[in-house]
């Protein structure tokens, strides 16, 4: 588990940006899997199992919540239209066992009862719950996750400390992790990058990383 | 109180992502299918089924269509009519081509090319979007009428400009032309609306509706599940020009008999997304609602005055028409700007709550 911090402005979300293929980079490359490549497509992430959560909660507002995390689903679903239009054998069958899947992420992270609710009337932390699960649906090798904890009350935080855990202890999934409470990023991270004005000024572990002059600068601010 | 799903618990996923999950729902689709097939055509005489139910039954079925490119995938279109108008000289000239195929086959297979145009018309979704995409949707509609009115092969170069549908038989029952009867259209409407309405709820409730509905509600985000947008929206824009199309052969082959380019124009566009508007964004049973809404009201309205022994002019009641349902649809979409569909839902929600108000 890997977090990346910086003061705002440093370029964090724009690296996650680059990693998902929505921006191209100008220069530098893309290592991903032994694969270097010099731009990923979105659909190129998705597909080498790149799940991503946002900064500000980017779900499917008109859809429940089962809905939403069936969406993660959507690689690992084959059936094409016919059986789609006739809703019976191969693609129920399908349904079904994608349906038993989500079940498991839904009861993972304690969101059972909100499961057909839409996910416009719930409360922000459950939004940002079930932003994990839709990603935690696509059964992710590398998770990247925009702030998961901004705008959160403590409990909330330390739910989702837990799920993150969790996630990153069972599943063994890589989990990129940009997040501002350093509490939190220094207990949770294996390590820590600290960018600043697109640079990376320092990796290491939490330890070293706190100690490390050039990041004590960047984040007071020193006079030049 | 009666609707209510107390005691009726789901023991599988199957049973839990059927259609209708709740039992009341099944035994009231169960009566109103059976009222639609067996009690509709026993009672009604020519004037309902012919005026007032095929007609209803043929926009819904537009409805539906638009429904499923605008409300499930979010992309604004004014093209309706010249869709329809595709699907109806389509199987105008299927039937020319292949006189003795089953007419209902080829109103199925009309909707295809209509499928066929609108995914040509659909590639610029990828890159405009809302109401510039509506306009881009405009640019087919005047194109496609354009078409119907200047190419003479579409309607047999006849002297009219019209297509005039001719007489064809199933089981000696004739199906379209001047002699078949309200009845029987009204039957062969009704199947093949009920049919594409059930696959269109499959369609909306499985992987394909879902990612519809995620280009419609974050195409970013839907981007990164692994949804490819341009896939998605033309798939859409196909569906929805399928359903419009057949839509447009059914108004001419089983209700109309003849029609001419001013059939498909841009008020037919309008007239099926205001039902669409107002019957519910995203809702199949908004798209009956919303047909029913604009279709039959202003029937019953004309015939208001009448029955209630009032004497008023024709070009009066007009007026007072438009002035009522012009009024309704204001007052429903401040109520509810989500559409009938969504009054409807909640209803039964708190049916089903009820006597608490939560």
């Amino acid at each position: 588990m890997r977090a990346i911090i910086g003061p705002n402005g440093a370029g964090k979300t724009s690296m996650l940006n680059v990693i998902n293929g929505f921006y191209h980079p100008q220069t530098g490359k893309i290592t991903y899997k032994g694969k270097s490549r010099s731009a990923m497509s979105p659909n190129e992430a998705a597909n080498s199992g790149i799940a991503r959560t946002f900064q500000n909660v980017a779900l499917f507002h008109g859809m429940s919540t089962l809905d939403n995390i069936m969406v993660g689903r959507n690689l690992k679903m084959r059936r094409g239209f016919f059986w789609q239009a006739l809703y019976h054998g191969p693609a129920r069958t399908e349904e079904l066992e994608n349906r038993e899947f989500i079940e498991h992420i839904i009861t993972f992270l304690e969101i059972e009862a909100i499961r057909r609710t839409p996910v416009s009337r719930l409360p922000y932390g459950l939004q940002k719950r079930v932003e994990l699960g839709r990603a935690l649906a696509m059964q992710p090798d590398l998770l990247l996750l925009d702030e998961p904890m901004a705008g959160m009350n403590l409990e909330e935080k330390g739910d989702m400390s837990r799920y993150i855990l969790d996630v990153n202890e069972h599943f063994g999934t890589t989990i990129a992790l940009i997040e501002h409470d350093m509490g939190v990023v220094m207990d949770l991270s294996d390590r820590v990058v600290v960018l600043d004005y697109g640079h990376k000024i320092a990796d290491g572990t939490p330890g070293e990383v706190q100690k490390n002059q050039a990041v004590i600068d960047a984040y007071l601010g020193v006079a030049h | 109180m009666f609707y209510r799903e107390v005691g009726q618990f789901k023991t599988n996923y199957r049973a839990d992502q059927s259609i209708f999950p709740i039992r009341q729902d099944r035994i009231a689709i169960g009566a109103l299918l059976i009222a639609a097939f067996i009690v509709a055509p026993l009672i009604m005489n020519d004037f309902w089924l012919n005026s007032i139910m095929i007609p209803f039954l043929i926009f819904a079925l537009a409805a539906i269509g638009l429904n499923i490119l605008t409300g499930y995938c979010g992309q604004i279109s004014l093209g309706t009519g010249g869709f329809m108008g595709v699907g109806a000289y389509a199987c105008y000239k299927l039937t020319t081509i292949f006189p003795d195929t089953n007419i209902i086959l080829l109103i199925l297979i009309s909707g295809i090319f209509s499928a066929g145009i609108g995914v040509i018309f659909g590639i610029p979704s990828l890159r405009i979007k809302g109401f510039y995409l509506a306009v881009a949707t405009l640019a087919s509609q005047f194109f496609l009428e354009w078409a119907f009115g200047r190419i003479a092969w579409l309607y047999n170069y006849n002297d009219s400009g019209a297509i005039e549908v001719p007489t064809r038989k199933i089981l000696e029952f004739a199906v379209t032309g001047p002699t078949a009867s309200p009845v029987v259209r009204y039957l062969v409407v009704l199947s093949i609306v009920v049919f594409l309405t059930w696959i269109a709820s499959n369609l909306v409730r499985g992987r394909i509706g879902r990612m519809w509905m995620a280009v419609r509600d974050h195409d970013i985000a839907a981007e990164l599940m692994g949804v490819h947008l341009l896939r998605t929206k033309l798939m859409a824009f196909a569906v929805s020009s399928y359903y419009c199309g057949v839509a447009g052969a059914l108004m001419v082959f089983l209700w109309l008999g003849a029609a001419e380019v001013e059939s498909f124009d841009i008020n037919q566009s309008f007239l099926i997304l205001f039902m669409v508007v107002i019957g519910g964004l995203g809702s199949l049973v908004g798209a009956f609602i919303g047909a029913a809404f604009i279709w039959i009201l202003p029937i019953f309205l004309r015939a208001a005055p009448g029955v209630f022994g009032f004497e008023i002019g024709a070009a009066t009641v007009e007026h007072l028409n438009f002035i009522v349902v012009g009024a309704l649809i204001i007052i429903f979409l401040i109520a509810e700007p989500n559409g009938l569909a969504r009054l409807w839902q909640t209803a039964k929600q708190k049916l089903r709550v009820w006597p608490f108000p939560y």
